[in-house]
């Protein structure tokens, strides 16, 4: 049987990442704006061979089974926002590229007290050119840096926006997408 | 003991450890006869196969009675995408369901979506 394409009553999927450290909340931000409980798959994931184990010339590759969280949003009968949480525990995530292929846009959650836990999806997602913002998730008891502070800790450029968020807040996780997707659009207008 | 958490009890039986193998469930195959990925969409078209359907096969296909994409059939089976992509990449093969790729990229680039996915957004504040 072909595979339909077009407009032929099947909505379109759209990919959002939620990135960042293990532990940083982002099973949490996606549970707290998803309209079904966070389900969890399974996927088998493509990753070149990192180390020194490496021959020269000779490019490895291998595959991995990666846990991933993921939520929906139902934007309308066409459109259908799924958040995916990138698998945090593992250092070299990033060189998934089946991860992000697609994706339209990634938030990375920082947490104040492992900045650098962050600095790989930073990194990868200003190489690849998605859109992305730093969401500071605030834990309790952790000191409110300065945005400026941070932007310079990050060795962030000026148009990334900086948001402050409780991840296990609706409202606050739902911002978070807000600012998402108003920078999406004001930096493809800029382009 | 389960080490593994709650979510995954179902996979796992505390002393015989994971009770179906995943490939066992696709008869051994490791690659989708449609090509598939985690937001492919996919419903049932209402035919049914000729022949009698597998329980996985079934139950895949009892998953798709409205539009939904592979990763959730993936999650709600508690199977690994791989071998959710096989089971339903054959009820593909056998009439029973639809199936459409994502194309976000077309639609990601596209103003008006993000619009589109802004208003809605706002909405639920």
């Amino acid at each position: 049987m072909p595979l339909n394409d077009g407009s032929d009553g099947f909505p379109s999927a759209l990919k959002l990442l939620i990135a960042g450290g293990f532990g940083v909340g982002k099973t949490t931000f996606v549970g707290s704006v998803s309209e079904i409980e966070p389900l969890r798959t399974e996927e088998l994931l493509t990753t070149a061979s990192v180390g020194t184990d490496r021959l020269t010339g000779v490019e490895r590759k291998s595959t991995t089974t990666v846990a991933m969280d993921f939520g929906r949003i139902t934007i309308s009968q066409e459109h259908v926002l799924y958040l995916f949480g990138t698998p945090g525990q593992e250092r070299f995530w990033f060189m998934w590229d089946e991860l992000s292929s697609g994706a339209m846009g990634a938030i990375v959650l920082a947490d104040t007290r492992r900045l650098e836990d962050c600095f790989p999806a930073v990194d990868f997602f200003e190489s690849r050119g998605i859109g992305f913002v730093i969401a500071v998730n605030e834990f309790d008891g952790t000191c409110r840096y300065e945005p400026d502070d941070l932007r310079s800790a990050l060795d962030l450029k000026s148009d990334v926006p900086i948001v402050h968020c409780d991840a296990r807040d609706h409202r606050s996780a739902n911002g978070v997408l807000i600012g998402l997707v108003h920078h999406l659009i004001t930096s493809r207008a800029r382009r | 003991m389960n080490v593994l958490g709650t979510d995954d009890e179902h996979w796992f039986d505390d002393a015989a450890g994971r009770l179906i193998r995943p490939y066992t469930v696709s008869n051994g195959r490791t690659e989708p006869t449609t090509r598939m990925e985690l937001l492919s969409m996919v419903i049932a078209t209402g035919r049914r196969p000729h022949g009698q359907l597998g329980p996985d096969h079934a139950q895949a296909l009892g998953l798709c009675g409205s539009v939904t994409t592979v990763a959730e059939v993936a999650a709600r089976l508690r199977l690994p995408a791989v071998v959710t992509k096989i089971l339903l990449s054959d009820l593909v093969d056998w009439g029973a369901v639809d199936a459409r790729s994502p194309d976000p990229l077309a639609d990601s680039s596209n103003p008006a979506v993000l619009e589109t996915i802004l208003n809605a957004l706002e909405r639920r504040l």
